[in-house]
């Protein structure tokens, strides 16, 4: 094992996970822990399962009958791929913003207040603070105050990926799972994205898959390398980019591979 | 050369049907044009040598194809819903849609048999309600394709974002996946509309005809599509004038229902 990392306070523990696409493996036998309040990215190639581990945290493969998941991830220390466990209340917990922007097709103040109204009954005017909050924490709401009526595909592709931040943490999330979320925008709202994932570490635990390995060191307090579903190596983002233990990784990070 | 050959010919093809749609269009017109006046919307069909109008046959029109879309739509949304949104394994969605498929080419007179035969043959009687079904199973298959083609084309990436955020399927479904595909669904209701206001075969044997003012669905009910066909078999000029107008009536009433449904449609979110 790669992973005897020391983590004091993890706020989510995977345990001998495996996933299944079908006959296919795609994670395998992967164990780490997330450390709460801080940024871990994964990085890897392409198909190696680190968007896939990143879909276990909130349980979205159980949209899809023939994938499922093996083993253990504890949030808090309950096991949230137990068949008890609520999907509504652990997606309450565990945000996720996806690789391209998916405003729903209604009005930008809208967008926020659906994923709110699934937990909360709130007044108008506590509805509105809401959005003002959440557009505020996603750096947006100086571009949209004007403007909250109209419809959220009305934006750029980078102020729709801060509107898709700011529904997820508008529901008051504890963990947010982030894929690719700059893959597709520009360097600029690239830039916007990546200040506002610093800012969100203080209130959240933040979870990045990304492929870009330069927004890993820059973004992340931990970083995770995958290889064909497996865990290569997990530790402090500064001591993987410049001393990695294994070979493998230190291929990856230097481009001699991938 | 090939080309320029391809052009001609295709171009001529193009020609060919245009002249014959042309020609329908402007004959419609000229003699429709002739039989268009406030009677036709204030008198009933009359007996052949009298002064009359469509009234009753436009009331009867209406409240069938109202009734049908009344009855259809819900029934051809849900099952839609079901195909593009529950049926994603398994065989009975696949089955089912191959199915209405075969309904959605079938000819409307074996509808109107269909229901001649469970329906008007044992109650009767000739129906406005007989007809009504006719026409709803017409507008069932049409709008369930439409509503299962417009929600495939809703990404997954909406559905997972609805669903991360801890929304229960029907929320997903009604909220984003309805929403998203809205303009689309409507503008098969709008066809599927269009398509009925124009049918005979199915009411020949169901809704039948009436000569008089008619509210009661449970009795034989005028409609336009019975009235020009009877009308224009007959050998009475003035008939065969309001043959006409019906006949214009309906390809207006059919062509500001296509508009709409591209309007609808281009005015997508």
């Amino acid at each position: 094992m790669t992973t005897e990392l020391q983590i004091d306070n993890p706020k989510l523990k995977v345990d001998k996970l495996n996933f299944y696409y079908g006959k296919f493996q795609a994670i395998k036998n992967v164990s780490m822990a997330i450390p709460a309040n801080k940024v871990t990215s994964f990085i890897g190639p392409s198909g190696c399962g680190k968007s896939t581990l990143l879909r276990t945290f909130n349980r979205l493969y159980e949209l899809y009958p023939d994938q499922r998941a093996e083993g253990e991830i504890r949030l808090d220390g309950d096991n949230i791929l137990d068949k008890k466990q609520d999907l509504t209340l652990l997606r309450a917990k565990v945000g996720m913003v996806f690789q391209k922007p998916t405003p729903f097709p209604m009005s930008i103040y809208d967008n926020i207040s659906f994923g709110v109204r699934l937990y909360e009954n709130l007044g108008r005017s506590a509805m509105d603070d809401r959005i003002e909050w959440a557009l505020t924490k996603a750096a947006l709401w100086n571009e949209v105050k004007s403007k909250l009526k109209q419809s959220g595909n009305s934006l750029s592709g980078g102020q729709q990926q801060r509107l898709c931040i700011a529904r997820g943490i508008a529901i008051k999330p504890e963990v947010l799972l982030l894929d690719e979320p700059c893959s597709a925008l520009d360097p600029i709202s690239t830039a916007h994205i990546e200040e506002l994932i610093n800012e969100l570490k203080l209130d959240y635990t933040v979870v990045i898959v990304t492929h870009n390995m330069q927004q890993a060191a820059r973004v992340s307090d931990y970083t995770a390398y995958m290889y064909l579903g497996e865990m290569i190596e997990f530790g402090a983002t500064d001591k993987l980019f410049t001393t990695p233990r294994q070979k493998a990784t230190e291929d990856y990070i230097t481009g001699k591979f991938g | 050369m090939v080309n320029v050959a391809m052009l001609c010919i295709s171009g001529a093809a193009m020609a060919f049907g245009l002249f014959w749609l042309a020609w329908i269009l402007f004959t419609l017109l000229k003699e429709g044009f002739n039989a268009l006046g406030p009677t036709l919307f204030t008198m009933t069909t009359p007996p052949p040598g009298s002064n009359g109008g469509l009234i009753n046959a436009i009331v009867g029109s209406l409240m069938m194809a109202t009734m049908a879309t009344l009855i259809g739509t819900p029934i051809g949304i849900l099952a839609g819903t079901y195909l593009a949104e529950f049926g994603r394994r398994g065989w009975l969605a696949p089955a089912t849609r191959f199915i209405n498929d075969i309904l959605l080419s079938a000819p409307s007179i074996v509808i109107g048999l269909f229901i001649y035969s469970v329906y008007v043959a044992q109650v009767k009687h000739f129906s406005g309600w007989g007809g009504t079904l006719a026409l709803a199973l017409i507008v069932i298959p049409v709008v369930v394709r439409t509503t299962d083609d417009m929600l495939k084309l809703v990404p997954d990436s909406l559905r997972e974002a609805a669903v991360a955020l801890g929304a229960p399927t029907w929320k997903m479904i009604v909220f984003v996946s309805y929403r998203a595909a809205r303009a689309g669904i409507i503008t098969g209701i709008l066809l599927a509309v269009a398509r009925i206001s124009g049918e005979t075969a199915p009411l020949l044997f169901t809704a039948l005809n009436n000569q008089f003012w008619s509210f009661d669905m449970n009795n034989a009910m005028a409609n336009l599509p019975v009235v020009i066909f009877q009308f224009a078999m007959s050998p009475y000029d003035d008939w065969h004038r309001l043959a006409w107008g019906g006949a214009i009536l309906i390809t207006f009433g059919v062509l500001g229902l296509n508009i709409l449904a591209r309007v609808m449609f281009r005015r997508k979110i």
